[in-house]
C-alpha cells in the first residue's frame, strides 16, 4: 500500500438495518487500487458489490472502516462534501446510461461542469464537452438527443460525461448490462483505450467475459472479498472505435 | 453567480418543456393576481370617490342644529327651534376660526312654471351660502344682502329643477311660482351630483332665508345654520368656539346640556369612509384567497414534477449536484411560474379594472403601490409554496433516486 493509491480501503463494513434485522452487506473488506489499474469487480447478486460501488462512488458512507480516495479520507464526509468529491474525482457510468432525456448529447456531457465549485464559462464548457465526445468517437453527434442515439452510442455519451472533469477514477456499474454483445465490445474498447491512456477504471459486472477485458479481477461473496487475481488472458476489444 | 445563471437556465428549460402544464399552473396565479388588482382598484376607487365628495361638500363644513332642551331633568325636544339668525350673525362676527356662516330655513314646496309642476325643497340661505358649501352659480348670479334684508322673492334653481321646469330654455329672468308666490329666477347652480347618501343634491331651489322663513313658513326662527372653518385643520377649533359662544349667549352653564348640536361634515364623512374601507378590505381578502389557491396549485404541480423527475435528480446528484443546487433549481421553477403568472395577472387585472370603470361606471383607482404589492405577493407565494417540493427534491437520497423507475 502506498499513498499514491487511487483507492485504499481498510476493513470496510456497511450494515443495513431492515427493521429488527441487521444485514452486513460488506463485512471487513480491504483493498487497494493503484493509478492506471483496470479492475473488474465481480460477484453474484447480494454479494455486496453494489454496496461496494456506492461507497467507492461516494454515494454512501461506510458504517465502519476507512476509505481513502486519491490519498484523502472520504469516509467521514457529509452529503455536500461527497457531492463535491463525486463531481471532481469520480466519473460515473451506469447500466441504464442515465442521460437526461430531451437534452442534447453535448449538454448531457457538460452537465457535471455546471456543478463544479469553480464554475466554467459557457464557451469553455462547450469546447471541453466537444473534446470528450470526440474521445469516445461521437464527434458530429453533439446535437443528438438520447432518443436519437443507439444504446452503445448513449453509453459512449455517458462515458464522455464521466470524463469531462478529468476524474481520478472512472466507476462503471454494469456498463454493458443493457447492450448486445457487439456494442458491449465497442464500449469495452472505449474503456480499454482510456485505461491505456492512463485512466484508472473500476468496472462492476457479473459477466466473466466482460470482466476479462480488465487487468485485475476481484470477487465478492456474502460481503467478503474472496478472490483477487490478475487477468491472465486479457480480451482485447478489437477493433477500437472509430475516432 | 455563473453557477446560478446556469441553474436558472436549467429551471427555465424544464418549464418550457411542459408548456401546457406550466400555463395551467400559472393560470391559478394569473386569476388570483388579476382578482386582487381589480378588487383593490374598486376599493381604492370608491374611497377616492368618497374623499372627493368630502372636499366637494367642504371638509371644513359645520352644521349647527337646534337641539334638546332640558325641562325638569328630562331631555325633551320641544319642536321649537332654539336657534336664531342672531346666533348665526354672532358666530360670524365673533368666532375667528369661522370663515363663513349662512342661516338655513327649509321648506318643501311645489314649484310651478309655465304649466309644469315640480315638488322639491326650497332652501332659504344667506349670501355666504356659496362659500360655505363651495357651490358655484353657473348661470346668472347669487342674490345680495339687500334681497335678504327685504325678503325678496328671488331664487336660484338646481340643475335638476331647471331641467324639469325649463327644459332647453334659459330659466334666468323667468318667473316660477312657489306656494303661489311669484319668484324671479336669478341664477342656476352648477351641477353637484349625488351626495354620499345617494341623494340628488341638484334637486333644490335656493332663496333668501328671510323669504322662506317669513313668507313660506310664517315663522321667525331659522331651522339651523351652516358655517365653514377657515381651514380643514381648524374645524375642531371652530366647533369649540361656536359651542362656547352659543352656550354663553343661551345662558347655559357648564355641565348643563346645550340646546343645540354641532355636527361637522368630517364626522359624517368618516363614517362613510370607514364603511368603504371595510368593504375594500373584504373584497381584497376574498381575492387573496383565490391567489392562495393558485399557490397551492403550484405546490401540487411541483410535487408531481419532483416525483416525475426523481431519476433526473438522482443523476444530477450522482455527478455532483449538491442539495442546495437541486433546491435552487426547483425553487426557480416555482418562482418563474408565479412571477410570470403575476406579471400576466397584473396586466389582466389592470385591464379588468379599466373595463369595470368603463362598462359599469365604477370609480376605479389603482395606485402603483397596490400593483407592486399584488405582484410581490405572487412572488412570495411562489417561494412559500415552492419551498416544500424543492426541499423534498434536495433531500432525496441519490442511490434511491437513481434506482427510481
Amino acid at each position: 500500500m502506498s499513498d499514491a493509491d487511487v483507492i485504499r480501503i481498510e476493513n470496510l463494513v456497511r450494515v443495513y438495518k431492515m427493521g429488527e434485522v441487521e444485514v452486513r452487506a460488506l463485512d471487513g473488506v480491504s483493498l487497494s487500487i493503484g493509478p492506471g489499474e483496470f479492475v473488474a469487480v465481480m460477484g453474484p447478486s447480494g454479494s455486496g458489490k453494489s454496496t461496494f460501488m456506492n461507497i467507492v462512488g461516494c454515494l454512501d458512507r461506510p458504517t465502519e472502516g476507512r476509505y481513502f480516495l486519491d490519498g484523502v479520507d472520504v469516509s467521514g464526509l457529509d452529503r455536500d462534501e461527497r457531492a463535491e468529491i463525486r463531481n471532481g474525482k469520480i466519473g460515473f457510468v451506469f447500466q441504464s446510461f442515465n442521460l437526461l432525456p430531451r437534452t442534447s448529447a453535448l449538454e448531457n456531457v457538460e452537465l457535471p461542469l455546471i456543478y463544479s465549485a469553480n464554475g466554467h464559462a459557457a464557451k469553455g464548457r462547450v469546447e471541453k464537452a466537444r473534446r470528450c465526445l470526440a474521445i469516445v468517437g461521437l464527434a458530429g453527434r453533439e446535437d443528438h438527443q438520447p432518443s436519437q442515439l443507439s444504446g452503445g452510442q448513449q453509453q459512449r455519451v455517458a462515458i464522455a460525461r464521466a470524463l469531462i472533469n478529468d476524474p481520478k477514477l472512472i466507476l462503471a456499474d454494469e456498463p454493458t448490462g443493457n447492450l448486445d454483445t457487439k456494442t458491449s465490445e465497442e464500449v469495452m474498447g472505449v474503456f480499454q483505450k482510456l485505461n491505456d491512456e492512463g485512466k484508472t477504471v473500476v468496472l462492476i459486472t457479473h459477466e466473466s467475459d466482460i470482466a476479462e477485458h480488465a487487468r485485475r479481477i476481484v470477487v465478492f461473496r456474502d460481503g467478503h472479498l474472496v478472490e483477487d487475481r490478475p487477468v491472465e488472458k486479457r480480451r482485447l476489444a478489437a477493433p477500437p472505435v472509430e475516432v | 453567480m455563473l453557477k446560478f445563471l446556469t441553474i436558472l437556465k436549467v429551471g427555465l428549460k424544464a418549464i418550457a418543456r411542459n408548456k401546457m402544464r406550466s400555463m395551467l399552473t400559472a393560470l391559478g396565479i394569473i386569476i388570483g393576481v388579476a382578482c386582487v388588482i381589480a378588487m383593490i382598484g374598486v376599493g381604492q376607487g370608491s374611497q377616492a370617490a368618497i374623499q372627493a365628495q368630502i372636499s366637494s361638500l367642504g371638509a371644513n363644513f359645520l352644521m349647527v342644529f337646534p337641539g334638546v332642551a332640558t325641562q325638569s331633568g328630562a331631555r325633551i325636544f320641544t319642536g321649537q327651534s332654539t336657534i336664531t339668525d342672531d346666533d348665526a350673525a354672532a358666530v360670524r362676527a365673533e368666532c375667528p376660526a369661522v370663515a363663513y356662516v349662512t342661516p338655513v330655513s327649509r321648506s318643501a314646496a311645489q314649484i310651478v312654471a309655465s304649466g309644469l309642476n315640480w315638488g322639491t325643497q326650497v332652501q332659504g340661505v344667506g349670501v355666504e351660502w356659496p362659500f360655505v358649501k363651495s357651490w358655484n352659480v353657473e348661470k346668472g348670479g347669487f342674490f345680495g344682502e339687500s334681497d335678504v334684508r327685504a325678503a325678496a322673492k328671488v331664487c336660484l334653481l338646481g340643475t335638476t329643477v331647471a331641467t324639469a321646469l325649463f327644459e332647453g330654455q334659459d330659466p334666468v329672468g323667468q318667473t316660477v311660482r312657489i306656494k303661489n308666490f311669484p319668484f324671479r329666477v336669478v341664477g342656476v347652480l352648477e351641477a353637484k351630483g349625488g351626495n354620499s347618501m345617494g341623494q340628488d343634491q341638484d334637486d333644490v331651489v335656493i332663496a333668501p332665508y328671510t323669504t322662506v322663513m317669513r313668507l313660506l313658513k310664517k315663522t321667525t326662527k331659522i331651522d339651523m345654520f351652516m358655517a365653514s372653518a377657515v381651514s380643514r385643520d381648524s374645524v375642531e377649533e371652530a366647533q369649540r368656539e361656536i359651542e362656547a359662544l352659543l352656550r354663553q349667549k343661551h345662558r347655559i352653564g357648564p355641565g348643563q346640556d346645550a340646546d343645540f348640536m354641532i355636527r361637522s361634515q368630517q364626522e359624517i364623512a368618516q363614517t362613510a369612509d370607514q364603511t368603504s374601507k371595510t368593504l375594500s378590505t373584504l373584497l381584497a381578502s376574498a381575492a387573496s384567497i383565490s391567489l392562495l389557491v393558485g399557490g397551492i396549485g403550484i405546490m401540487n404541480i411541483m410535487l408531481v414534477s419532483v416525483t416525475e423527475r426523481t431519476r433526473e435528480i438522482g443523476i444530477r446528484m450522482a455527478i455532483g449536484a449538491k442539495g442546495r443546487d437541486v433546491l435552487t433549481q426547483f425553487l426557480i421553477e416555482a418562482l418563474t411560474l408565479s412571477i410570470a403568472g403575476g406579471a400576466v395577472g397584473v396586466t389582466l387585472g389592470i385591464a379588468a379594472s379599466r373595463i369595470l370603470a368603463w362598462k359599469a361606471g365604477w370609480p376605479i383607482l389603482l395606485s402603483p403601490g397596490a400593483v407592486a404589492l399584488a405582484f410581490g405577493f405572487s412572488a412570495a407565494i411562489g417561494v412559500f409554496f415552492g419551498f416544500y417540493p424543492a426541499r423534498k427534491a434536495a433531500r432525496l437520497d441519490p442511490i434511491e433516486a437513481l434506482r427510481y423507475e
